[in-house]
Protein backbone atom coordinates (compact mmCIF):
# COMPACT_ATOMS: atom_id res chain seq x y z
CA UNK A 1 0.00 0.00 0.00
CA UNK A 2 1.53 3.65 -0.74
CA UNK A 3 2.37 5.62 2.04
CA UNK A 4 1.19 8.85 -0.38
CA UNK A 5 -1.97 9.84 0.81
CA UNK A 6 -5.03 8.85 -1.78
CA UNK A 7 -7.03 12.34 -1.24
CA UNK A 8 -5.38 16.05 -1.21
CA UNK A 9 -7.02 18.78 -0.81
CA UNK A 10 -4.90 21.93 -1.29
CA UNK A 11 -6.19 25.34 -0.73
CA UNK A 12 -9.49 24.87 -2.88
CA UNK A 13 -12.02 27.85 -2.58
CA UNK A 14 -15.70 27.45 -4.40
CA UNK A 15 -17.66 30.51 -5.11
CA UNK A 16 -21.31 29.61 -6.21
CA UNK A 17 -23.02 33.03 -7.79
CA UNK A 18 -20.28 35.57 -6.17
CA UNK A 19 -21.13 34.43 -2.80
CA UNK A 20 -18.01 32.30 -1.11
CA UNK A 21 -18.67 28.56 -0.31
CA UNK A 22 -15.40 27.14 0.19
CA UNK A 23 -12.22 29.15 1.53
CA UNK A 24 -9.11 27.82 0.98
CA UNK A 25 -10.01 24.13 2.67
CA UNK A 26 -6.55 21.54 3.02
CA UNK A 27 -7.10 18.39 4.26
CA UNK A 28 -5.56 15.29 3.51
CA UNK A 29 -7.18 11.69 3.21
CA UNK A 30 -5.09 8.80 3.80
CA UNK A 31 -5.44 5.28 2.32
CA UNK A 32 -7.73 2.87 4.88
CA UNK A 33 -8.93 5.21 6.74
CA UNK A 34 -12.52 6.63 7.45
CA UNK A 35 -12.81 9.87 7.66
CA UNK A 36 -15.82 12.35 8.46
CA UNK A 37 -16.38 15.60 7.13
CA UNK A 38 -19.18 17.83 9.53
CA UNK A 39 -20.69 21.00 10.08
CA UNK A 40 -24.19 22.41 9.93
CA UNK A 41 -26.39 22.62 7.57
CA UNK A 42 -25.37 24.92 4.23
CA UNK A 43 -21.71 24.82 5.63
CA UNK A 44 -20.08 23.68 2.43
CA UNK A 45 -20.10 19.81 3.12
CA UNK A 46 -21.94 18.61 -0.15
CA UNK A 47 -20.10 21.60 -2.03
CA UNK A 48 -16.96 20.00 -0.68
CA UNK A 49 -18.94 16.54 -1.59
CA UNK A 50 -19.06 17.14 -5.52
CA UNK A 51 -15.56 18.74 -5.48
CA UNK A 52 -14.09 15.30 -4.43
CA UNK A 53 -16.53 13.62 -6.84
CA UNK A 54 -15.17 15.71 -9.73
CA UNK A 55 -18.99 17.04 -10.21
CA UNK A 56 -17.72 20.62 -10.02
CA UNK A 57 -14.29 22.18 -10.26
CA UNK A 58 -13.03 24.67 -7.42
CA UNK A 59 -12.39 28.22 -8.08
CA UNK A 60 -9.07 28.04 -6.58
CA UNK A 61 -6.95 25.07 -5.48
CA UNK A 62 -6.91 21.19 -6.61
CA UNK A 63 -8.55 18.39 -5.27
CA UNK A 64 -6.47 15.29 -5.95
CA UNK A 65 -7.10 11.88 -6.26
CA UNK A 66 -4.28 8.99 -6.28
CA UNK A 67 -2.07 11.92 -8.20
CA UNK A 68 -4.63 13.15 -10.67
CA UNK A 69 -5.60 16.73 -10.38
CA UNK A 70 -9.76 16.17 -10.67
CA UNK A 71 -10.17 19.64 -12.69
CA UNK A 72 -7.31 18.60 -15.48
CA UNK A 73 -8.97 15.21 -16.19
CA UNK A 74 -11.05 15.56 -19.47
CA UNK A 75 -14.40 13.64 -19.26
CA UNK A 76 -12.82 9.93 -20.15
CA UNK A 77 -10.36 10.25 -17.69
CA UNK A 78 -13.04 11.51 -15.02
CA UNK A 79 -14.75 8.53 -15.66
CA UNK A 80 -11.95 5.94 -15.64
CA UNK A 81 -11.38 7.73 -11.94
CA UNK A 82 -14.75 7.58 -10.89
CA UNK A 83 -14.77 3.63 -11.65
CA UNK A 84 -12.74 3.50 -8.41
CA UNK A 85 -14.72 5.15 -6.97
CA UNK A 86 -18.24 4.64 -4.74
CA UNK A 87 -20.81 7.04 -3.85
CA UNK A 88 -23.05 6.71 -1.91
CA UNK A 89 -26.07 9.03 -2.29
CA UNK A 90 -27.85 10.87 0.80
CA UNK A 91 -31.52 8.62 0.06
CA UNK A 92 -29.59 6.07 -1.84
CA UNK A 93 -30.27 6.73 -4.98
CA UNK A 94 -31.74 3.40 -6.49
CA UNK A 95 -32.84 2.86 -9.89
CA UNK A 96 -36.53 2.68 -8.95
CA UNK A 97 -37.03 0.72 -12.41
CA UNK A 98 -34.29 -2.12 -11.38
CA UNK A 99 -34.73 -4.48 -8.84
CA UNK A 100 -32.33 -5.01 -5.81
CA UNK A 101 -30.56 -7.47 -7.73
CA UNK A 102 -30.21 -5.41 -10.95
CA UNK A 103 -28.97 -2.35 -8.82
CA UNK A 104 -26.13 -3.94 -7.39
CA UNK A 105 -25.53 -5.62 -10.71
CA UNK A 106 -25.43 -2.44 -13.08
CA UNK A 107 -22.05 -1.50 -12.84
CA UNK A 108 -21.13 -4.80 -13.10
CA UNK A 109 -22.52 -4.77 -16.48
CA UNK A 110 -21.83 -1.77 -17.52
CA UNK A 111 -18.02 -1.50 -16.94
CA UNK A 112 -16.94 -5.40 -17.19
CA UNK A 113 -17.89 -8.28 -19.37
CA UNK A 114 -17.54 -10.38 -16.43
CA UNK A 115 -20.50 -13.69 -17.55
CA UNK A 116 -23.77 -13.81 -15.60
CA UNK A 117 -23.42 -16.57 -13.57
CA UNK A 118 -20.27 -14.58 -11.88
CA UNK A 119 -22.34 -11.50 -11.94
CA UNK A 120 -24.82 -13.31 -9.67
CA UNK A 121 -22.34 -14.94 -7.62
CA UNK A 122 -20.59 -11.21 -6.70
CA UNK A 123 -24.56 -9.71 -6.78
CA UNK A 124 -25.13 -12.14 -3.87
CA UNK A 125 -21.95 -11.92 -1.66
CA UNK A 126 -22.35 -7.96 -1.48
CA UNK A 127 -25.63 -8.30 -0.85
CA UNK A 128 -24.67 -10.86 2.12
CA UNK A 129 -22.48 -7.92 3.00
CA UNK A 130 -24.79 -5.82 3.99
CA UNK A 131 -27.36 -8.63 5.50
CA UNK A 132 -29.86 -8.17 2.68
CA UNK A 133 -29.20 -11.31 0.16
CA UNK A 134 -32.52 -11.87 1.05
CA UNK A 135 -34.27 -9.20 -0.86
CA UNK A 136 -32.52 -9.27 -3.99
CA UNK A 137 -36.01 -9.69 -6.15
CA UNK A 138 -37.76 -7.18 -4.32
CA UNK A 139 -37.99 -3.56 -6.06
CA UNK A 140 -36.43 -0.64 -4.65
CA UNK A 141 -40.22 0.98 -3.44
CA UNK A 142 -40.86 -2.47 -1.21
CA UNK A 143 -37.77 -1.70 1.00
CA UNK A 144 -37.70 0.87 4.20
CA UNK A 145 -35.63 3.38 3.96
CA UNK A 146 -32.34 1.90 6.13
CA UNK A 147 -32.85 -1.51 4.01
CA UNK A 148 -32.51 1.08 0.98
CA UNK A 149 -29.20 2.57 2.38
CA UNK A 150 -28.09 -0.82 3.19
CA UNK A 151 -28.96 -2.28 -0.95
CA UNK A 152 -27.05 0.81 -2.07
CA UNK A 153 -24.31 0.73 0.07
CA UNK A 154 -23.85 -2.95 -1.67
CA UNK A 155 -24.34 -1.19 -4.86
CA UNK A 156 -21.56 1.52 -4.13
CA UNK A 157 -18.72 -1.16 -3.34
CA UNK A 158 -19.85 -3.41 -6.45
CA UNK A 159 -16.55 -2.92 -8.10
CA UNK A 160 -14.21 -2.42 -4.93
CA UNK A 161 -13.83 0.85 -5.27
CA UNK A 162 -10.61 2.39 -3.68
CA UNK A 163 -12.53 5.68 -2.70
CA UNK A 164 -15.78 5.65 -0.81
CA UNK A 165 -17.89 8.68 -1.20
CA UNK A 166 -20.76 8.94 1.66
CA UNK A 167 -23.01 11.89 1.56
CA UNK A 168 -25.33 12.04 4.92
CA UNK A 169 -25.64 8.12 5.01
CA UNK A 170 -27.21 8.01 8.48
CA UNK A 171 -30.07 10.95 7.70
CA UNK A 172 -33.51 9.67 8.39
CA UNK A 173 -32.57 6.66 9.81
CA UNK A 174 -34.04 4.49 12.82
CA UNK A 175 -31.54 3.66 15.61
CA UNK A 176 -31.22 0.10 14.69
CA UNK A 177 -30.52 0.84 10.71
CA UNK A 178 -28.31 3.52 11.99
CA UNK A 179 -26.07 0.89 14.20
CA UNK A 180 -26.23 -1.52 11.08
CA UNK A 181 -24.96 1.16 8.24
CA UNK A 182 -22.38 2.46 10.35
CA UNK A 183 -21.02 -0.99 11.39
CA UNK A 184 -21.41 -1.49 7.49
CA UNK A 185 -18.94 1.38 6.63
CA UNK A 186 -16.48 0.70 8.73
CA UNK A 187 -16.83 -3.05 8.41
CA UNK A 188 -16.59 -2.91 4.08
CA UNK A 189 -13.64 -0.10 4.67
CA UNK A 190 -11.55 -2.43 6.74
CA UNK A 191 -12.26 -5.25 4.43
CA UNK A 192 -12.23 -3.64 0.90
CA UNK A 193 -8.72 -1.65 1.98
CA UNK A 194 -10.56 1.56 0.94
CA UNK A 195 -10.53 4.90 2.04
CA UNK A 196 -13.91 6.19 3.34
CA UNK A 197 -15.04 10.08 3.63
CA UNK A 198 -18.55 10.21 5.20
CA UNK A 199 -19.89 14.14 4.30
CA UNK A 200 -22.20 14.16 7.94
CA UNK A 201 -23.76 15.71 10.90
CA UNK A 202 -24.62 13.37 13.07
CA UNK A 203 -21.62 13.46 15.44
CA UNK A 204 -22.57 10.44 18.20
CA UNK A 205 -22.80 7.49 14.83
CA UNK A 206 -19.05 9.17 13.59
CA UNK A 207 -17.63 9.25 16.47
CA UNK A 208 -17.64 5.33 16.71
CA UNK A 209 -16.66 4.27 13.13
CA UNK A 210 -14.22 7.32 11.83
CA UNK A 211 -10.49 7.93 12.36
CA UNK A 212 -10.39 11.18 11.97
CA UNK A 213 -12.95 14.25 11.81
CA UNK A 214 -12.62 17.56 9.98
CA UNK A 215 -15.24 20.44 11.10
CA UNK A 216 -16.30 22.96 8.38
CA UNK A 217 -18.27 26.00 9.20
CA UNK A 218 -18.97 29.27 7.10
CA UNK A 219 -16.85 27.27 4.50
CA UNK A 220 -13.63 26.81 6.62
CA UNK A 221 -12.35 24.00 8.73
CA UNK A 222 -12.65 25.18 12.35
CA UNK A 223 -11.56 22.12 13.77
CA UNK A 224 -10.08 18.58 12.74
CA UNK A 225 -8.97 15.47 14.76
CA UNK A 226 -9.44 12.36 16.11
CA UNK A 227 -12.62 11.35 17.76
CA UNK A 228 -10.83 11.80 21.06
CA UNK A 229 -9.59 14.78 20.91
CA UNK A 230 -12.58 16.19 19.17
CA UNK A 231 -14.76 14.92 22.41
CA UNK A 232 -12.20 16.63 24.60
CA UNK A 233 -12.08 19.60 22.49
CA UNK A 234 -12.67 22.89 24.39
CA UNK A 235 -13.45 25.50 21.24
CA UNK A 236 -16.63 26.40 21.44
CA UNK A 237 -17.99 25.69 18.01
CA UNK A 238 -16.85 21.98 18.51
CA UNK A 239 -18.33 21.72 21.88
CA UNK A 240 -21.34 23.54 20.41
CA UNK A 241 -22.14 20.69 17.71
CA UNK A 242 -20.63 17.45 19.70
CA UNK A 243 -23.56 18.40 22.94
CA UNK A 244 -26.05 19.70 20.53
CA UNK A 245 -26.30 23.28 22.34
CA UNK A 246 -28.88 25.72 21.27
CA UNK A 247 -26.80 28.29 21.82
CA UNK A 248 -23.14 29.61 21.09
CA UNK A 249 -20.99 30.57 18.20
CA UNK A 250 -23.76 29.39 15.57
CA UNK A 251 -27.06 31.25 17.55
CA UNK A 252 -30.31 30.17 17.66
CA UNK A 253 -31.75 33.46 16.21
CA UNK A 254 -31.65 34.20 12.81
CA UNK A 255 -29.84 37.69 12.40
CA UNK A 256 -32.45 40.22 12.26
CA UNK A 257 -33.57 43.83 13.77
CA UNK A 258 -34.35 43.79 17.62
CA UNK A 259 -37.02 41.98 18.90
CA UNK A 260 -38.64 45.13 20.32
CA UNK A 261 -38.37 46.57 17.12
CA UNK A 262 -40.08 44.30 15.21
CA UNK A 263 -43.38 43.55 17.60
CA UNK A 264 -43.14 47.86 17.59
CA UNK A 265 -42.52 47.90 21.66
CA UNK A 266 -40.29 51.21 22.78
CA UNK A 267 -37.48 50.22 25.00
CA UNK B 1 -40.00 52.38 -14.06
CA UNK B 2 -42.59 50.07 -14.93
CA UNK B 3 -41.65 50.48 -18.56
CA UNK B 4 -37.82 49.66 -17.63
CA UNK B 5 -39.11 46.51 -15.57
CA UNK B 6 -41.30 45.33 -18.67
CA UNK B 7 -38.65 45.93 -21.38
CA UNK B 8 -36.12 43.87 -18.64
CA UNK B 9 -38.75 41.58 -18.34
CA UNK B 10 -38.99 40.97 -21.92
CA UNK B 11 -35.90 41.18 -22.91
CA UNK B 12 -35.05 38.23 -19.91
CA UNK B 13 -37.98 35.64 -21.54
CA UNK B 14 -35.99 36.31 -25.13
CA UNK B 15 -32.21 35.45 -23.69
CA UNK B 16 -34.10 32.72 -21.82
CA UNK B 17 -36.46 31.02 -24.73
CA UNK B 18 -32.54 31.60 -27.25
CA UNK B 19 -30.57 29.74 -24.34
CA UNK B 20 -32.96 26.81 -24.11
CA UNK B 21 -33.51 26.49 -27.91
CA UNK B 22 -29.76 26.37 -27.89
CA UNK B 23 -29.46 24.26 -25.11
CA UNK B 24 -31.91 21.57 -26.61
CA UNK B 25 -30.01 21.61 -29.58
CA UNK B 26 -26.79 20.57 -27.83
CA UNK B 27 -28.94 18.00 -26.08
CA UNK B 28 -30.60 16.74 -29.56
CA UNK B 29 -26.61 16.37 -30.76
CA UNK B 30 -25.68 14.67 -27.80
CA UNK B 31 -28.35 12.17 -27.82
CA UNK B 32 -27.08 11.10 -31.37
CA UNK B 33 -23.40 11.06 -30.49
CA UNK B 34 -24.53 8.90 -27.58
CA UNK B 35 -26.79 6.75 -29.74
CA UNK B 36 -24.42 4.15 -30.21
CA UNK B 37 -24.37 2.05 -26.96
CA UNK B 38 -27.77 2.18 -27.78
CA UNK B 39 -28.03 0.03 -30.56
CA UNK B 40 -24.85 -2.09 -29.57
CA UNK B 41 -27.55 -3.36 -26.53
CA UNK B 42 -30.49 -3.07 -28.50
CA UNK B 43 -32.62 -4.63 -25.32
CA UNK B 44 -32.75 -1.12 -23.85
CA UNK B 45 -34.39 0.60 -27.02
CA UNK B 46 -36.95 -2.98 -27.14
CA UNK B 47 -37.75 -2.07 -23.10
CA UNK B 48 -38.60 1.41 -23.94
CA UNK B 49 -40.47 0.67 -27.10
CA UNK B 50 -42.97 -1.49 -24.76
CA UNK B 51 -43.25 1.66 -22.27
CA UNK B 52 -44.16 4.13 -24.94
CA UNK B 53 -45.65 2.08 -28.06
CA UNK B 54 -47.09 -0.72 -26.63
CA UNK B 55 -48.86 0.91 -23.39
CA UNK B 56 -49.52 3.65 -26.10
CA UNK B 57 -52.00 1.29 -28.57
CA UNK B 58 -54.78 0.80 -26.78
CA UNK B 59 -55.50 4.89 -26.42
CA UNK B 60 -54.35 5.14 -30.30
CA UNK B 61 -56.60 2.15 -31.65
CA UNK B 62 -59.78 3.30 -29.80
CA UNK B 63 -58.73 6.70 -30.72
CA UNK B 64 -58.67 5.95 -34.52
CA UNK B 65 -61.44 3.99 -34.13
CA UNK B 66 -63.65 7.35 -33.17
CA UNK B 67 -61.75 9.52 -35.62
CA UNK B 68 -62.72 6.84 -38.51
CA UNK B 69 -66.34 6.89 -37.79
CA UNK B 70 -66.90 10.20 -37.10
CA UNK B 71 -65.20 10.72 -40.64
CA UNK B 72 -67.30 8.01 -42.29
CA UNK B 73 -70.27 10.05 -40.86
CA UNK B 74 -69.55 13.84 -41.90
CA UNK B 75 -68.27 12.66 -45.08
CA UNK B 76 -71.56 10.26 -46.17
CA UNK B 77 -73.08 13.44 -45.41
CA UNK B 78 -71.48 15.82 -47.38
CA UNK B 79 -70.27 13.39 -50.19
CA UNK B 80 -73.84 12.47 -50.29
CA UNK B 81 -75.59 16.08 -51.17
CA UNK B 82 -72.98 15.92 -54.68
CA UNK B 83 -73.95 12.60 -55.18
CA UNK B 84 -70.96 10.86 -54.65
CA UNK B 85 -70.75 8.55 -51.76
CA UNK B 86 -68.70 5.97 -53.56
CA UNK B 87 -65.74 8.28 -52.75
CA UNK B 88 -66.60 7.99 -49.46
CA UNK B 89 -63.46 5.33 -49.01
CA UNK B 90 -61.32 7.80 -50.87
CA UNK B 91 -62.19 10.92 -48.41
CA UNK B 92 -61.71 8.46 -45.20
CA UNK B 93 -58.07 7.13 -46.51
CA UNK B 94 -56.38 10.51 -47.57
CA UNK B 95 -57.98 12.37 -44.41
CA UNK B 96 -56.37 10.02 -42.26
CA UNK B 97 -53.35 9.14 -44.29
CA UNK B 98 -52.15 12.74 -44.87
CA UNK B 99 -52.98 14.26 -41.80
CA UNK B 100 -55.18 13.24 -39.27
CA UNK B 101 -53.00 9.52 -38.54
CA UNK B 102 -50.06 11.61 -37.94
CA UNK B 103 -50.76 14.69 -36.29
CA UNK B 104 -53.99 13.07 -33.99
CA UNK B 105 -51.41 10.27 -33.03
CA UNK B 106 -48.71 12.64 -32.46
CA UNK B 107 -50.68 14.91 -30.14
CA UNK B 108 -51.83 11.17 -28.30
CA UNK B 109 -48.04 10.06 -27.87
CA UNK B 110 -46.85 13.15 -26.96
CA UNK B 111 -50.07 13.58 -24.20
CA UNK B 112 -49.55 10.07 -22.86
CA UNK B 113 -45.95 8.96 -23.71
CA UNK B 114 -43.97 12.36 -24.11
CA UNK B 115 -45.31 13.14 -20.60
CA UNK B 116 -44.44 9.76 -18.78
CA UNK B 117 -41.10 10.06 -20.51
CA UNK B 118 -40.68 13.99 -18.80
CA UNK B 119 -41.96 12.61 -15.89
CA UNK B 120 -39.76 9.72 -15.52
CA UNK B 121 -36.70 11.43 -15.92
CA UNK B 122 -37.59 14.58 -14.08
CA UNK B 123 -38.17 12.33 -11.01
CA UNK B 124 -34.65 10.23 -11.60
CA UNK B 125 -33.18 13.59 -11.21
CA UNK B 126 -35.07 14.39 -8.31
CA UNK B 127 -33.70 11.78 -6.71
CA UNK B 128 -30.43 11.58 -7.47
CA UNK B 129 -30.69 8.57 -10.17
CA UNK B 130 -29.37 10.40 -12.76
CA UNK B 131 -26.29 11.81 -10.55
CA UNK B 132 -25.83 8.34 -9.27
CA UNK B 133 -25.09 6.79 -12.70
CA UNK B 134 -22.81 9.91 -13.67
CA UNK B 135 -20.86 9.02 -10.40
CA UNK B 136 -20.59 5.34 -11.59
CA UNK B 137 -18.97 6.49 -14.53
CA UNK B 138 -21.88 5.97 -16.63
CA UNK B 139 -23.01 8.66 -19.21
CA UNK B 140 -27.17 9.17 -18.44
CA UNK B 141 -27.40 10.68 -22.22
CA UNK B 142 -25.90 6.88 -23.33
CA UNK B 143 -27.97 5.06 -21.22
CA UNK B 144 -31.00 6.61 -20.26
CA UNK B 145 -31.80 9.00 -22.83
CA UNK B 146 -30.85 7.84 -26.35
CA UNK B 147 -32.93 4.38 -25.87
CA UNK B 148 -35.73 6.45 -25.18
CA UNK B 149 -35.34 8.58 -28.10
CA UNK B 150 -35.25 5.56 -30.43
CA UNK B 151 -38.01 3.95 -29.03
CA UNK B 152 -40.21 6.77 -29.71
CA UNK B 153 -38.99 7.66 -32.89
CA UNK B 154 -39.68 4.07 -34.01
CA UNK B 155 -43.15 3.69 -32.36
CA UNK B 156 -44.41 7.12 -33.66
CA UNK B 157 -44.49 6.00 -37.53
CA UNK B 158 -46.56 2.16 -36.17
CA UNK B 159 -48.75 4.32 -33.97
CA UNK B 160 -49.66 6.55 -36.58
CA UNK B 161 -49.96 3.77 -39.11
CA UNK B 162 -52.48 1.79 -37.12
CA UNK B 163 -53.80 5.18 -35.75
CA UNK B 164 -54.87 5.59 -39.85
CA UNK B 165 -55.57 1.73 -40.38
CA UNK B 166 -58.38 1.61 -37.36
CA UNK B 167 -59.62 5.05 -38.50
CA UNK B 168 -60.22 3.55 -42.14
CA UNK B 169 -61.50 0.76 -40.33
CA UNK B 170 -63.92 3.24 -38.38
CA UNK B 171 -65.05 4.86 -41.91
CA UNK B 172 -65.65 0.70 -43.20
CA UNK B 173 -68.35 0.33 -40.73
CA UNK B 174 -70.12 3.17 -40.36
CA UNK B 175 -70.24 3.68 -43.98
CA UNK B 176 -70.37 0.16 -45.46
CA UNK B 177 -71.73 -1.62 -42.43
CA UNK B 178 -74.27 0.66 -41.05
CA UNK B 179 -75.22 3.35 -43.98
CA UNK B 180 -74.70 1.02 -47.43
CA UNK B 181 -72.22 2.68 -49.46
CA UNK B 182 -71.23 -0.06 -52.24
CA UNK B 183 -67.86 -2.45 -50.18
CA UNK B 184 -66.69 -2.79 -54.00
CA UNK B 185 -66.16 1.19 -54.92
CA UNK B 186 -65.31 1.81 -51.32
CA UNK B 187 -62.28 -0.01 -51.18
CA UNK B 188 -61.67 0.21 -55.15
CA UNK B 189 -61.81 4.20 -54.91
CA UNK B 190 -59.93 4.01 -51.65
CA UNK B 191 -57.01 2.11 -53.66
CA UNK B 192 -57.13 4.24 -56.99
CA UNK B 193 -56.54 7.35 -55.34
CA UNK B 194 -54.15 6.73 -52.18
CA UNK B 195 -51.23 7.15 -53.79
CA UNK B 196 -47.88 4.63 -52.31
CA UNK B 197 -45.64 7.42 -52.29
CA UNK B 198 -46.71 10.64 -52.81
CA UNK B 199 -49.77 9.85 -49.51
CA UNK B 200 -48.61 7.56 -47.53
CA UNK B 201 -44.49 7.57 -47.22
CA UNK B 202 -45.49 11.44 -47.13
CA UNK B 203 -47.85 10.25 -44.11
CA UNK B 204 -45.55 8.03 -42.48
CA UNK B 205 -42.56 11.30 -43.07
CA UNK B 206 -44.61 13.19 -41.38
CA UNK B 207 -45.09 10.83 -38.17
CA UNK B 208 -41.11 10.36 -38.25
CA UNK B 209 -40.63 13.93 -37.82
CA UNK B 210 -43.19 14.27 -34.90
CA UNK B 211 -41.78 11.61 -33.79
CA UNK B 212 -37.88 12.93 -33.61
CA UNK B 213 -39.71 16.45 -31.91
CA UNK B 214 -42.31 15.42 -29.66
CA UNK B 215 -39.32 12.90 -28.30
CA UNK B 216 -36.67 15.54 -28.15
CA UNK B 217 -38.71 18.18 -26.37
CA UNK B 218 -40.24 15.36 -23.91
CA UNK B 219 -36.42 14.10 -22.94
CA UNK B 220 -34.94 17.42 -22.56
CA UNK B 221 -38.22 18.83 -20.50
CA UNK B 222 -37.16 15.94 -18.25
CA UNK B 223 -33.48 16.64 -18.01
CA UNK B 224 -34.12 20.33 -17.62
CA UNK B 225 -36.36 20.13 -14.89
CA UNK B 226 -35.24 21.68 -11.37
CA UNK B 227 -34.99 18.86 -9.21
CA UNK B 228 -38.50 19.14 -7.17
CA UNK B 229 -42.06 18.17 -7.32
CA UNK B 230 -43.12 21.59 -8.81
CA UNK B 231 -40.10 21.82 -11.27
CA UNK B 232 -41.28 17.94 -12.27
CA UNK B 233 -45.35 19.26 -12.75
CA UNK B 234 -44.07 22.14 -14.55
CA UNK B 235 -42.12 20.61 -16.97
CA UNK B 236 -44.20 17.70 -17.67
CA UNK B 237 -46.98 20.56 -18.68
CA UNK B 238 -44.21 22.14 -20.73
CA UNK B 239 -43.64 19.11 -22.60
CA UNK B 240 -47.57 18.55 -23.70
CA UNK B 241 -47.98 22.16 -24.54
CA UNK B 242 -44.78 22.78 -26.44
CA UNK B 243 -44.95 19.13 -28.23
CA UNK B 244 -48.75 19.95 -29.36
CA UNK B 245 -47.80 23.32 -30.51
CA UNK B 246 -44.52 21.99 -32.48
CA UNK B 247 -46.65 19.04 -34.43
CA UNK B 248 -49.43 21.56 -35.20
CA UNK B 249 -46.57 23.94 -36.39
CA UNK B 250 -44.33 21.27 -37.90
CA UNK B 251 -47.74 19.76 -40.01
CA UNK B 252 -48.01 23.57 -41.79
CA UNK B 253 -44.50 23.39 -42.89
CA UNK B 254 -44.48 19.79 -44.26
CA UNK B 255 -48.02 19.98 -45.87
CA UNK B 256 -46.81 23.26 -47.38
CA UNK B 257 -43.49 21.34 -48.28
CA UNK B 258 -45.31 18.40 -49.81
CA UNK B 259 -48.64 18.81 -50.85
CA UNK B 260 -48.48 22.16 -52.38
CA UNK B 261 -45.05 21.94 -53.61
CA UNK B 262 -43.66 24.98 -52.12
Amino acid sequence: MSSQPLVEIRDVNFTYDARPVLKGINMTFHRGKVIAVMGGSGCGKTTLFRLIGGALKPTKGEVKIDGQVMHELDQKELYAMRRKMGVLFQFGALFTDMSVYDNVAFQMREHTDLPEEMIRDLVMMKLHAVGLRGTHALMPAELSGGMARRVALARTVALDPMLILYDEPFAGLDPISLTVVGNSIRRLNNALGATSVVVTHDVQESLKIVDYIYFIADGVIVAEGTPAEIQASDKPFVHQFVHGEMDGPVPFHYPSASYQQDLGVRA
Amino acid sequence: MPIVSSVKRVGHRAVDTIWRIGYSTRFFGLILLHSGPSFRRFHLIIRELFFTGVMSLIIILVAGLFVGVVLGLQGYETLKSYGSESALGTLVALSLVRELGPVLAALLFASRAGSAMTAEIGLMKATEQIAAMEMMAVNPIARVVAPRFWAGVISMPLLAAMFSAMGVFGGYLVGVVFIGVDEGSFWSQMQGSVDFQHDILNGVLKSFVFGVAVTVISLFEGFDAPPTAEGVSGATTRTVVQSSLAILLLDVILTALMFRGL
